[in-house]
This record gives structure tokens, C-alpha cells and sequence, in this order.
């Protein structure tokens, strides 16, 4: 698109005041940029000609970390990948080495991954459409939009013990049982995000200004956004119904009705409004996956794999040699390769793991959403004015943490 | 994917085709780095296959191995919704693969990717950039014989920024001036 632009540029030379072409470093220290990436772009007035991310200032070597830990110790790393659903992550992780060993989580235990992920996603798209608003200037949105998110996390807390850093999620199973009290819990806070929804949509959708802002900005077409290997929200905006909850079921995904939202102009208020839409899909899926939830057993029964109960490790021999093995050499977990995948709330988030037969990931690559919306995000900007950019940086919601891992 | 599909593939290159295995429910197929580009432009635009989506482009330093390196693919096909892994195996000698940014555009950064962490070229990359470390940083982190402590020398202070300007003066100012020049 660029080169279009400046051949039209170099043919008319009659260009008004500003007649050299200016760059601007937007970002590190911007606040439309999340403090985490830096845009080099080239204006022609407020046209933006050329667009260059740079990315990496929140680099931690994710993968170099886990390649030095147990397979267990993954987890609190994969917390801070997304830090705006670290559930999602969890269940990603886990649900990769899983299926490296061979083994089923059980019914009860992907019922609580459904509610649980569905809660994080909640919590995202909260996030998202909330920073999207205040950025462009909607300040009562976010504040609605925050609180709705608190409430999630206060239930998260609940069942978790931390609002952020969850680590939840155990190989084979989950850290412990949704508490006694959490349907009424959720009862009680499903009306109140209700709430928030509609209010978000009251202030939002046919808001002027918003609208203007929203529409027909960073828009992106289809076969381009299949190409640029756009997933979750911002593919589905573009029309293409790519949901892997839908075309892989995984955990609950396929015992539970809802449907996948799409748009069909690919610009920022579609993306707005399927993530609007998926929120209420995910409310749905909770209420049904609590009402289907069923009972039995919350982890897999295998001893190279779960950690024996406390009051074994302490009065019994087996049970400590049993938990010193497990936590100081890790899960065994046979040499191979497996790529998993599942929907978070950005997108296809992927897990490429190869194993060498010993308790520490060989090689533990995470396919991030958010790193391939920025290798395209040129695309949606360049030709655009200045002013879409923050627009279309908050609608693909990129988390830093996940980008540069 | 089904195993026909990874058999109609051996099918039509076998002598690129090095081995393919299903096991877990996962299809891969080794692919001889020669034979990539011809295979990824013959997986995207046959009706069958329609892997239309580069979902992932990484790669594992076997150290002990040889070929040393690994550069592993994942592909997805939006329509047919099925997946393929390709790896395509690299000697540790100046390593280096074809580049399919002509063929799936999400290349572009996950080869720049791979390229900063593993050091491993793309032949016919159009931007072979460091992506996640700065410019100067010296070796690849994610090579097997990098160490975790490994400290970086300081460097200098940098007398410009990346060339974004030079880059965009030579592409369309110069341009525009001379489109100036010729107006009588």
C-alpha cells in the first residue's frame, strides 16, 4: 500500500505546507502503546506512509527459562505470557503436555477448564473493549468495563487464591475443586457483568464519536488476514468463523451450545463487536457448563504424574520418595513432538513442545496470537491517518507479554 | 488432516519427502530443504490441501544431532480445517532454509524470529531483521550452546537511530524530487 501512496505523492507534487515527509517514533513510552513497542512511522502530514513495530522491549526469554525447568514449573512462566487471561495460558500448557503424555483430564476437571478459561476470557475482552474505549477518550466505559473485570477476578481469587498469577492449573488436573459457594457466587455475578455489558454497549456502539473513530479504520480483508495468520477476534471480524473451541473441540467445548460471532467488514468496530458478542456466549457457556457440571473424580489417577495428598507425604515413606521425585526430577514425560493448540482470548494459542524422554521440556516453543498481529499491523495502518493507530493497536489487543515473551 | 492427504504428499514429491510419521494425531513430513518452496506453494494452492494459514514457523537445535538444526512448520487450512507440521532439517554450516514469505505472508516475522534466536537464514527473506533483541546483541539466545548466564558486552552509544529515514529517502523522497525536477 505504501508504495501506491507515495506514487501518487510523487506525482502530484503540489502537496500543500508540509512538504517533507516526517518521522515519529511512537512508543516505547506511549500510552497507546501499552509501554511495550515502539512504532517507527513516516508521515506525510497525518498520513501514515510507512509503519515499522518494534517489538521486544518486554523480552524475558520465556522459552530459554523453561527449557531449564520441570515441567511443572512452566506454569507460574505461563501466567505472565498473557497477563490479561493467565487461566487460558494455564490450560494451554497443560493441555500440551497432556496430549504429549497420552492422557485424558477428567470430565469434571475440563468442566472447571471451561468455566474457568470462559471467566478469563471474559475478563480479556473486558480489558480490551474498556482500554479501547478510554483511549479514545470514553472514560465511564473503562471504569464499567473494570469493574465488571474485578468482579471476575474477585471470583477468580475465590477459586484460585491469586487475581494475576494464577498458576491453577497442574498436568492432568487442577490445583484443587471450584469452592462450595461458587454457582451462588456466580449467580449473583452474572446479572451485574449483564449489566456491564449492556452499558457498554449503551455508551459504545451508537456513540458518534466512537463509531467514527471505529469504523472502516485498520481494516484488513480476509484471504490477507489467513495469510498474515491472523487468529481469534480479529480473523473472525474479517469473516472467516476460525474458532478452535468449534473446529478442534477441546475440554467441554463440544458438550456446550454457543455460537461463533463474525463480522464482515474486518475494521475496528467489527472487531469490537464480535468481541461484544463472544462475551455473551461466554456467559452462556459457564451457566451451561455449572448446570452439566458433572461429578467424579477432579485429577487423573496416575502417581508419575500427580502429586500424592499432603497427609501422605508427611506420614507415609512412598508418598514423600512419591513427591520428592516428582518435584525435584519432574513428570517424565516421553520423547516426541506435539503441536497443541487452543482458542485464547486472542486467538490460536499454540504449544510446540519436544521432549527428550526427561523431566524438562527439550524445546517448549508458544505460538502467540498477538506476535503475527503485529508483523501485520502495517498493513491495517499504513495509508490510514495518525489517529486510527490507536484505534486499531487497542482492537487487536496486544499484550506484551505474550509478543515478546 | 488425514493420513491419505500426508500420503498424497509423498505421492507427489518423493524425492523430497524424507519421512513422515502420525504419531499422536500430529502429521508431519521431513522435507529436504531444497524441495520446500516448491512443496509449500504446491500445499497452498492445490484444492485438496489448501493450507492457506502459516500458523507457526520455529526451529530446535539438536546439538548432538546432525543436521543440527530443526525448522519446523506449522500449517492450517482454514476451509478443509486440517493441520500439517513440516520440518525441514539444517546443518549447523552456515544454516540456512528458502524463505516462503512469497508463499505465506505470517513468514515474514516468524522467520525474523527464528533468525534472532536460532541464527538460521532465510534465503530471499525481504527483511532479515533481529525481531525480539536489539541489533548489536552478539549470538543467538535459543542455540543449545547459549549459555542461560550468558552476559552481553556494553555496547556503544548508537550515533543514529535504525535507518527508517535514509531507508525512506532513498525509496520516495529522492523520488519525489526528481518527479519535482521534471515539472517544467
Amino acid at each position: 500500500m505504501n508504495r501506491a501512496i507515495a506514487d501518487a505523492l510523487a506525482a502530484a507534487p503540489e502537496r500543500g505546507v508540509q512538504e517533507d515527509v516526517m518521522v515519529l517514533n511512537m512508543g516505547p513510552s506511549h500510552p497507546a502503546m501499552h509501554g511495550t513497542v515502539r512504532m517507527v512511522l513516516t508521515l506525510d502530514g497525518e498520513t501514515v506512509i510507512k509503519c515499522d513495530p518494534e517489538i521486544g522491549y518486554l523480552h524475558r526469554g520465556f522459552e530459554k527459562q523453561c527449557e531449564n525447568a520441570t515441567w511443572s514449573q512452566v506454569f507460574p512462566y505461563t501466567d505472565r505470557l498473557n497477563y490479561c487471561s493467565p487461566l487460558l495460558n494455564n490450560f494451554g500448557y497443560a493441555l500440551a503436555v497432556e496430549k504429549m503424555l497420552g492422557i485424558k483430564a477428567t470430565d469434571r476437571c475440563n468442566y472447571i477448564r471451561t468455566i474457568l478459561g470462559e471467566m478469563a476470557r471474559l475478563a480479556d475482552h473486558f480489558t480490551s473493549l474498556g482500554a479501547g474505549a478510554l483511549e479514545l477518550g470514553a472514560m465511564s466505559a473503562f471504569l464499567y468495563a473494570v469493574e465488571a473485570r474485578d468482579h471476575i477476578w474477585d471470583l477468580v481469587e475465590e477459586v484460585t487464591g491469586a487475581r494475576l498469577t494464577v498458576s491453577f492449573a497442574r498436568i492432568g488436573g487442577l490445583k484443587e475443586d471450584l469452592p462450595a459457594n461458587f454457582a451462588e457466587r456466580w449467580e449473583a455475578t452474572e446479572p451485574r457483568l449483564w449489566d456491564v455489558i449492556k452499558k457498554l454497549d449503551q455508551l459504545s456502539t451508537k456513540n458518534r464519536i466512537f463509531m467514527d473513530r471505529m469504523m472502516n479504520t485498520g481494516v484488513i480483508g480476509a484471504d490477507e488476514a489467513v495469510s498474515l495468520g491472523f487468529t481469534g477476534p480479529v480473523l473472525r471480524s474479517t469473516g472467516v468463523a476460525y474458532d478452535i473451541r468449534k473446529d478442534s473441540p477441546y475440554f467441554a467445548y463440544d458438550r456446550v451450545d454457543f455460537e461463533v460471532p463474525v463480522g464482515t467488514n474486518g475494521d475496528n468496530f467489527d472487531r469490537y463487536l464480535v468481541r461484544l458478542e463472544e462475551m455473551k456466549q461466554s456467559i452462556s457457556i459457564i451457566r451451561q457448563c455449572l448446570k452439566g457440571l458433572p461429578g467424579g473424580p477432579l485429577n487423573v489417577d496416575d502417581p508419575h504424574i500427580m502429586l500424592p495428598p499432603k497427609e501422605l507425604v508427611y506420614n507415609s515413606i512412598e508418598g514423600m520418595i512419591n513427591h520428592f521425585k516428582l518435584i525435584f526430577e519432574g513428570i517424565q514425560v516421553p520423547a516426541g513432538e506435539v503441536y497443541s493448540y487452543t482458542e485464547a482470548a486472542n486467538g490460536e494459542l499454540g504449544f510446540y513442545i519436544v521432549s527428550n524422554g526427561t523431566g524438562k521440556p527439550y524445546k517448549l516453543r508458544v505460538r502467540p496470537p498477538c506476535f503475527y498481529f503485529m508483523g501485520g499491523i502495517d498493513r491495517m495502518i499504513e495509508g490510514g491517518m495518525l489517529s486510527d493507530i490507536i484505534p486499531t493497536f487497542d482492537t487487536i489487543n496486544m499484550i506484551g507479554g505474550e509478543v515478546d515473551r | 488432516m488425514s493420513r491419505a492427504a500426508l500420503d498424497s504428499l509423498v505421492a507427489a514429491f518423493p524425492q523430497h519427502i524424507l519421512e513422515t510419521t502420525d504419531r499422536l494425531g500430529d502429521e508431519v513430513a521431513i522435507v529436504a530443504p531444497a524441495g520446500l518452496l516448491e512443496i509449500a506453494t504446491w500445499l497452498r494452492d492445490t484444492p485438496a490441501m489448501a493450507f492457506n494459514m502459516l500458523s507457526d514457523v520455529t526451529a530446535v537445535d539438536y546439538l548432538a544431532r546432525n543436521p543440527r538444526f530443526e525448522v519446523v512448520y506449522q500449517l492450517y487450512s482454514v476451509s478443509k480445517k486440517h493441520r500439517l507440521r513440516l520440518r525441514v532439517p539444517v546443518g549447523a554450516e552456515t544454516p540456512s532454509v528458502p524463505s516462503v514469505t512469497g508463499v505465506w505472508l505470517s513468514a515474514n516475522w516468524a522467520e525474523r524470529e527464528v533468525w534472532d534466536m536460532y541464527g538460521i537464514r532465510f534465503e530471499g527473506h525481504p527483511d532479515l531483521r533481529r525481531v525480539l533483541m536489539y541489533e548489536e546483541f552478539e549470538g543467538h539466545p535459543l542455540r543449545k550452546d547459549y549459555p542461560m548466564q550468558q552476559s552481553q558486552p556494553r555496547m556503544d552509544l548508537r550515533r543514529k537511530e535504525r535507518d527508517a529515514v535514509e531507508e525512506y529517502k532513498t525509496l520516495y523522497v529522492d523520488k519525489l524530487a526528481q518527479a519535482r525536477k521534471a515539472e517544467p
